[in-house]
């Protein structure tokens, strides 16, 4: 790819951006958010068309205009949201949209020599009629890789396939990638995690702020010269912080239970209970999918309580409503930010004042107070140092990722609470804003603020909290403090295995 | 200068109002080439005729296109209100036909002095039009009924109710409509008779307007109005913040109704020829709610003026017939042009896009200067 110039509404996403893949390497892409890193991954699949620049594959240039194109020309994808049909199995998965048929009747017998023969291969061993939705996250991943395989695709791109894999299935990925590499496929590997960066690839080409930084050598450089270039700054990859002061109890949750919605006999959360003391960190880790998004729910009440209590410092807040937790008790960073957090097509002002609109601070007699409003933005954008193009009137949407985090972090640590649930608050951001984000809630907590964390990433889990609870199919299967534990030890919780409760 | 030019370009209601123009200008041109298909001879001279629209006649020309406005702007608003809160209030029809029904009712029969007996009969329409929309706006609050099935339904019901209602009630079989309102419950007309001799332009126009600026404020003034456009632009995080989803819903589709029942009201106390025809079909007007709405991105002030343009073409085309183009033509024409001003969204992308790319070329000339 050569010379990509991208334009979007009020950004310019690739500026000139340069990227060369080696038959048979493996080449990291790297990058904040709001980089250009899939912008440019959009451009090679054919799903935006560049403003400049050009593409060669195999030396001759190609105009791509679709991804069907792009699939002919053997570029394939592993995304980071499989896309997968649920109920079928793996083998119709891999098929799908390339069937062999003869008179219109599918001839799955040949596929399935095939897909038999690629997966000895390269040691991708999967259960070929077991439906999708039965299968755990990293056989999916291994389904998705096995449909780029079938494709004959030559180039293969993953976006950020760690993100959702515990440790152990990490280590396998990474094999696999590299046979892969060694069979003489040719792999981008998107990723902001430089350990994995440093294990797996070859070369690495880092983008900041839509343009092209430079092409290194993985082994000639290490995680700190990376995470600059990446940056531009120097950065703190540990959490500085003393140990915590912790104070009486803030959240007390006994025994709650949320059903799962239809007939499954399995309870969501089943029978949990925890506490959260003032000042102190606490995380719940886990894989995906193991009752957690149910616990924040029911903690905010966006989700009806089957059984249980909830107390926060002492008063049973099982029944209120959102906004009654919301105004001066909870404060919540959302795991979804544009589903939640954010209304996108607001301006940040308006943003600002989410939960807090109708307050006499906001509003007069009904009517909105547009001056206070936009003083009290410009005094959250200079303390939490948003970026926007044009201060309060800044529609959301066209921001970064992570400008977008911190609009919700700076609204949310600003509103008066005593309890702050944080939902993978540094989801998807790059090395420097995820510095940012930690230190602000060891810094809330060091104010004698109580502190939810979940989160699905170990390393965060490790690093910021006090206390970490580990939950596995709707219970809490762990609580331990961070320093008694490996991430080894905790992948194992986090598949099962009961400790310390 | 470039400077300013890009300044303009990429202010917001700068684009809105050139996307409404362009598409404007399209739809002029495809009417144009169906006029020609239809009507070679005639249809520059008609083509012209219906431009000038409202002004080929004078006073009375400008007068008649302000009378059709004004039902257009009440209908935009109560379908671009419902928008912009993340309803899609169709019903407009079937609440401005019962509040017709009510208004010929109160005006025709009952006996009142002419300073309030037109007032009550807007109220009486008003209220018919809230009831008609409290069904859709409750079932879909509390049964998460789809508002659009439970409207068009209403709308039938309204229609089949208010033909048998006026057959019973308030007929006249001469005419095969509706009797005659009363003098005292006409709409006053303050004036503009004076202005636009001949017409029947009435003082709904200045209640329509002043509707048009409460509901601008009631949206982007007021914190009621916030919390409504939270939840049409993102009902999870409108949840999320506690806003009380269930309770907005009902409030909108009320007020919605509200204001499709004046439109009823203010349309069937116009003039004492204005009565209501028992037939098959919808009434015209609020049959024009959405393209209003949509050609005014429904913002409140972009109603006002969509509303002017559409009934001018409306009395433009209604001139046409005089070029040889029979009613069903013109009816086309009109259809043509108004469903391209539906593309407006369209050509608002088009124009952003470009405005991005004449700043970005500009800041890339002024850097390179001052490299130099």
């Amino acid at each position: 790819m050569q010379h990509i110039t991208k334009i979007f509404p009020r950004i310019v996403a690739n500026d000139d951006i340069s990227f060369q893949l080696r038959k048979g390497e493996i080449h990291a892409l790297l990058g904040e958010n709001g980089a250009g890193k899939s912008t440019l991954m959009s451009v090679l699949f054919g799903l935006y068309v560049p403003d400049g620049g050009r593409i060669l594959v195999k030396g001759k240039e190609e105009k791509i205009s679709d991804p069907h194109e792009a699939n002919r020309l053997g570029i394939g994808m592993v995304h980071q949201h499989f896309k997968l049909v649920q109920v079928f199995t793996a083998l119709e998965n891999i098929v799908l949209g390339v069937e062999t048929t003869r008179g219109g009747v599918l001839q799955m017998d040949e596929a399935r020599e095939k897909v038999d023969a690629l997966s000895k291969q390269y040691g991708l061993l999967v259960d070929l009629d077991k439906k999708i939705e039965d299968m755990t996250v990293g056989m999916q991943q291994r389904v998705e890789i096995l449909k780029m395989l079938y494709r004959e695709s030559e180039i293969l791109v993953f976006d950020e396939p760690t993100a959702v894999l515990t440790p152990q299935e990490i280590d396998e990925l990474i094999k696999i990638i590299k046979e892969l590499a060694a069979e003489g496929k040719s792999i981008i590997f998107i990723s902001h995690k430089l350990d994995e960066i440093q294990q797996v690839a070859n070369r690495c080409t880092i983008l900041r702020k839509g343009k092209f930084i430079a092409t290194v050598n993985v082994a000639e450089a290490t995680n700190e010269q990376l995470s600059e270039m990446m940056v531009g700054r120097k950065v703190m990859l540990q959490v500085e912080k003393d140990e915590p002061r912790v104070g009486e109890v803030a959240l007390h949750v006994e025994d709650l239970v949320i059903k799962a919605p239809g007939l499954s006999e399995r309870n969501k959360v089943n029978h949990v209970s925890f506490d959260v003391r003032k000042g102190e960190i606490v995380s719940i880790a886990g894989i995906e999918n193991n009752g957690q998004h149910e616990v924040v729910m029911a903690l905010t009440g966006l989700m009806p309580v089957n059984s249980g209590k909830i107390s926060l410092n002492g008063e049973d807040i099982t029944d209120w409503s959102v906004r009654k937790r919301n105004y001066k008790h909870i404060s919540h960073i959302p795991e979804d930010r544009h589903k939640h957090g954010l209304i996108l097509d607001f301006d940040l002002a308006n943003n600002f004042i989410l939960q807090s609109y109708f307050t006499e601070k906001f509003c007069n007699h009904g009517f909105l107070n547009s001056h206070s409003i936009q003083n009290y933005s410009t005094e959250l954008i200079k303390q939490y140092d948003i970026r926007s193009a044009k201060g309060p009137d800044t529609i959301v949407k066209s921001m970064s990722g992570g400008n977008q985090q911190k609009a919700i972090l700076a609204r949310e640590m600003d509103r008066t609470h005593d309890l702050l649930i944080a939902v993978q608050p540094t989801r998807g951001l790059d090395v420097g804003a995820i510095e940012y984000i930690h230190k602000q809630l060891v810094r809330e907590r060091d104010n004698g603020k109580a502190i939810l964390l979940i989160s699905l990433e170990l390393d965060e889990v490790m690093n910021v909290s006090d206390r970490i609870l580990v939950m596995f199919n709707g219970e809490i299967v762990a609580n331990v403090f961070p320093k008694d534990v490996s991430e080894r030890d905790l992948g194992l919780y986090m598949l099962g295995s009961k400790v310390g409760v | 200068m470039k400077k300013l030019i890009s300044k303009i370009l990429n202010n917001d209601a700068f684009g809105n109002t050139l996307a409404s123009l362009i598409s404007i200008f399209l739809g002029l041109i495809v009417g144009l080439v169906v006029m020609v298909i239809f009507n070679r001879a005639g249809a520059w001279p008609g083509f012209l005729v219906m431009l000038q629209g409202g002004f080929s006649d004078g006073a009375r020309g400008i007068g008649q296109v302000l009378y059709y406005t004004t039902p257009l702007i009440l209908v935009g608003l109560a379908v671009g209100f419902s928008f912009q809160t993340g309803l899609f209030n169709i019903g407009v029809i079937g609440q401005f036909t019962i509040a017709a029904y009510v208004a010929i009712i109160i005006g025709g029969k009952l006996s009142m002095p002419a300073s309030i007996h037109w007032i009550v009969a807007l109220i009486g329409a008003s209220l018919a039009g809230v009831i008609w929309a409290a069904v859709p706006g409750l079932l879909k609050a509390y049964f998460r009924v789809s508002e659009i099935i439970s409207c068009i339904m209403m709308n039938y019901i309204a229609l089949y109710l208010v033909n048998q209602l006026v057959h019973d009630t308030h007929y006249e079989s001469t005419t095969a409509m509706s009797a005659y309102v009363k003098k005292t419950a006409l709409m006053p007309k303050m004036g503009l008779d004076t202005i636009f001799p001949g017409s029947t332009v009435n003082s709904g126009l200045f209640i329509a307007i002043i509707m048009a600026i409460l509901v601008y404020i009631l949206l982007y003034k007021t914190s009621f109005g916030y919390s409504l456009r939270c939840c049409g632009l993102n009902r999870d995080a409108s949840k999320y913040a506690g806003i009380n989803e269930t309770r907005n819903i009902i409030i909108v589709m009320l007020i919605s109704g509200f204001i499709a029942g004046l439109a009823g009201g203010i349309l069937y106390l116009s003039a004492i020829t204005k009565n209501y025809k028992i037939s098959e079909l919808f009434i015209n007007e609020p049959g024009y709610s959405i393209p209003v709405a949509l050609l005014g991105m429904s913002h409140p002030i972009g109603i006002i003026f969509s509303s002017l343009f559409i009934a001018y073409i409306i009395v433009g085309g209604s001139l046409m017939q005089g070029y040889g183009f029979p009613v069903e033509t013109v009816g086309i024409i009109t259809a043509v042009l108004i469903y391209f001003s539906a593309f407006s969204l369209i050509f608002k992308n088009k124009v952003n896009k470009f405005a991005l790319q004449f700043s970005y070329k500009e800041s890339q000339k002024t850097d390179s200067f001052k490299n130099e």
